[in-house]
């Protein structure tokens, strides 16, 4: 059994919470209390003997207002797989959300309503989508009984967001008629809609193939922390404890430790403190060097063969995720995974219209939920690889020193 | 598949136990926070395999309502002695006395609330900057949209629409004084994949979790424990039955189910069939409202 996290992109009006409902609860993994509670507060009753969508309306003040406020995570399970959903809101300045829901997620189900077709906000989440690089997108034509079960309006929907795709170079697009709130194609193949002749949508969740997603081709590891346990029985044990963010690394390989540039050899590698031949993404490892190096949380250990990019400026396209606009010149501290070093936001190129991908100019700073190609400078050279080749060390946020807040995403490139 | 795989629970493993090096390396004094339940024996239990061979790299901390299973309590001082982990107890007893405050009155009188205190003062006492804890985000709608770092002012309180946004597996600790951080490493864990990684993995449980013949008061369709801890009147109907429990906190506010399962896979199996959630069969405490939790949260509980 493997893991698949995905993302539901939609806004209330969509259906996006009761498809999400839909699949809990055919997929039976709503249990008896929980539909109780649900039943008591059911007040909209065209929408059922319960209303599916209150169970993913998390926060009293999020019910007293009816919207969605923040990302809510849910857990489903079936004999196949375990899925993670992140659900996140939809609506026009809740890109932010949107972002950090879809940064872990093999795949994103854009729910379209059949009665308005590719819209606006279609095409913001799917740009979205191709910014951060999902591998895995579902286009589900959702409220198809408002429509009658047509063929024509579905049809017409998929030519037009083929176009989407192709815009945005989205390569793997699926796309399925449903009624979230008939269960139509969620569990079980509708038979209102004859026409259709791919798998309902649970099916399609349980069978994608994830197994490419990983890179297991650039071997890539950041030092977390270094494990010195000094004690007698321990005491020349040094071993650097973090996560193989991409690629394969085996007892023998030659490294290089950057940014310093030093090379040696893997002397020794374990998991859970159990040694191994070789350790492999995403596992969480400890690595042994031959030699004795000067090397802190950080740092990283490559192949020799296949190194990443080392440099002090980077070109980045930049989420504004603060409700305080983005100060150009101000210090921040930017995060690459374990790796904190201070930043400034150089120079702001252009704003990305997340609605129509135009570059705009930028005239009056960045605000929360703007999208901008920028380059910062770093006090000390970062690490990387393009956010297109490698998420794992393509991706970094900035963090307001003196909030303390998060408060930009960063695809590196 | 390739032998380059890591099956769902080797996932989850693999990023609670980079979630815990994050902290160790990120905080100046981390501390866990150990329940005595199977979600806190599981995080001990990642725990040192994300710092092996060495020692967990920080204090197990135990808030004692004094109304914990004799079990229970066994157990944690057995598995502390066994990871060689440093172990710290504090008192809810001794913070009423201290602070002078009022306890609940009533049939299952409970200590929850009052933990809240003993929690803070613990916190200030050995100034832990962050508090590791075993909450699932598949326990109940508030902890759903917790995060897996989660800031709390000064007085331990969560705001939920001030959060940071969490992003890829960037984890931002960074904090001002007075501040800390309570961490969920196993937020992404549901009861069933704890189950099956406590199968997987065979770690040791207390023996409440299975099932045994206890004297229980049967209230409103619930099981409770006959303890000292809680009123019996006349009126009340003590059996005796074979019973579980399905998660371990107070006496008076954890209830058993009827159940034979003596043994892991009987627990499994009882729990895919079951169809009620383990917070809604067994916590007295949620019942009481809706948004309980929630409340509870923003006050400083976990």
């Amino acid at each position: 059994m493997d893991l698949l996290r995905f993302i539901t992109a939609g806004s209330v009006d969509d259906g996006k919470s009761t498809l999400i409902g839909r699949l809990l609860y055919d997929s039976k993994n709503i249990l008896v209390d929980q539909l109780e509670a649900l039943e008591k507060q059911t007040k909209n009753k065209d929408a059922g003997p319960i209303d599916l969508a209150l169970l993913t309306d998390g926060l009293r003040a999020e019910r007293e207002q009816g919207i969605t406020i923040d990302v809510a995570y849910r857990y489903f399970s079936t004999p196949k797989r375990k899925f993670i959903i992140a659900d996140a809101p939809g609506h026009v300045q809740y890109t932010r959300n949107m972002i950090t829901g879809a940064s872990n997620a093999n795949l994103i189900i854009i729910l379209v309503d059949a009665r308005q077709g590719v819209v606006e906000q279609t095409r913001r989440h799917s740009i979205i989508a191709s910014l951060l690089k999902i591998p895995h997108v579902v286009v589900a034509v959702n409220k198809m009984d408002l429509v009658e079960y047509s063929q024509d309006i579905y049809n017409n929907i998929l030519i037009d967001y083929a176009e989407v795709a192709r815009q945005l170079g989205l390569k793997d697009v699926t796309y399925i008629p449903i009624s979230a709130l008939n269960g139509d194609n969620i569990v079980d193949k509708s038979v209102s809609i004859p026409w259709y002749d791919g798998k309902p949508l649970l099916e399609m969740l349980e069978e994608v193939e994830t197994d490419q997603d990983i890179n297991l081709e650039d071997p890539r590891f950041q030092v977390q922390l270094v494990i010195r346990p000094q004690t007698s029985d321990l005491h020349d044990y040094r071993g650097y404890a973090g996560k193989v963010i991409s690629g394969i690394y085996r007892k023998g390989d030659k490294v290089a430790v950057l940014p310093s540039g030093i090379e040696t050899e893997i002397s020794k590698l374990e998991v859970s403190g159990v040694e191994a031949e070789e350790v492999f993404a995403p596992q969480s490892v400890t690595i042994h060097l031959k030699d004795d190096i000067d090397i802190s949380r950080g740092d990283s250990i490559v192949s020799v063969n296949n190194q990443p990019r080392v440099a002090n400026e980077l070109d980045v396209v930049l989420c504004w995720l603060d409700e305080k606009p983005l100060q150009p010149g101000n210090k921040y501290y930017l995060q690459h995974n374990s790796r904190l070093v201070r930043a400034v936001v150089r120079n702001v190129e252009y704003k990305l219209d997340v609605n129509t991908l135009q570059q705009l100019p930028v005239d009056s700073g960045v605000k929360l939920n703007e999208v901008v190609k920028a380059t910062i400078k770093v006090a000390s050279p970062l690490v990387y690889d393009p956010y297109s080749s490698i998420q794992g060390t393509g991706s970094a946020i900035l963090i307001d020193e003196t909030s303390n807040n998060t408060v930009a995403a960063l695809l590196l490139q | 598949m390739s032998k380059h795989h890591l099956d769902y629970l080797e996932q989850l493993e693999a990023e609670s136990i980079f979630i815990f090096r994050e902290i160790a390396a990120q905080f100046e004094k981390p501390a866990l926070l150990f329940s005595g339940g199977k979600d806190s024996i599981t995080l001990v239990h990642l725990a040192r395999k994300a710092f092996a061979p060495g020692k967990i790299p920080f204090p197990l901390v135990h808030i004692d309502t004094g109304h914990n299973f004799p079990e229970a309590l066994a157990f944690r001082d057995q598995l502390a002695a066994e990871v060689n982990a440093n172990l710290v107890v504090r008192k809810v007893e001794d913070t009423i006395r201290e602070r002078k405050l009022t306890e609940q009155k009533g049939k299952f009188a409970s200590r929850n609330w009052l933990q809240t205190y003993t929690l803070l003062d613990t916190i200030e006492e050995f100034g832990f900057d962050a508090c590791i804890g075993g909450a699932r985000r598949d326990e109940e709608k508030a902890r759903a949209k917790e995060r897996i770092f989660s800031v709390r002012d000064e007085f331990g309180q969560w705001n939920p629409k001030l959060q940071r946004p969490e992003l890829w597996n960037l984890y931002n600790g960074r904090i001002h004084k007075g501040e800390n951080v309570r961490v969920f490493p196993i937020s992404n864990w549901t009861e069933l994949d704890i189950w099956n990684y406590i199968r997987k993995e065979k770690i040791e449980l207390p023996s409440i979790y299975f099932a045994h013949d206890r004297e229980v008061l049967v209230h409103e369709g619930q099981l409770i424990a006959i303890s000292e801890f809680i009123q019996i009147e006349d009126t009340d109907t003590v059996v005796n039955k074979t019973v579980r429990y399905r998660t371990v906190g107070d006496m008076t506010c954890t209830a058993a189910v009827e159940s034979s399962a003596s043994t892991l896979d009987d627990v499994i199996n009882e729990i895919t069939a079951a169809r009620i959630s383990e917070r809604g069969e067994t916590r007295i405490d949620d019942r009481v409202t809706e948004a309980a939790m929630e409340d509870r949260k923003k006050n400083g509980y976990f």
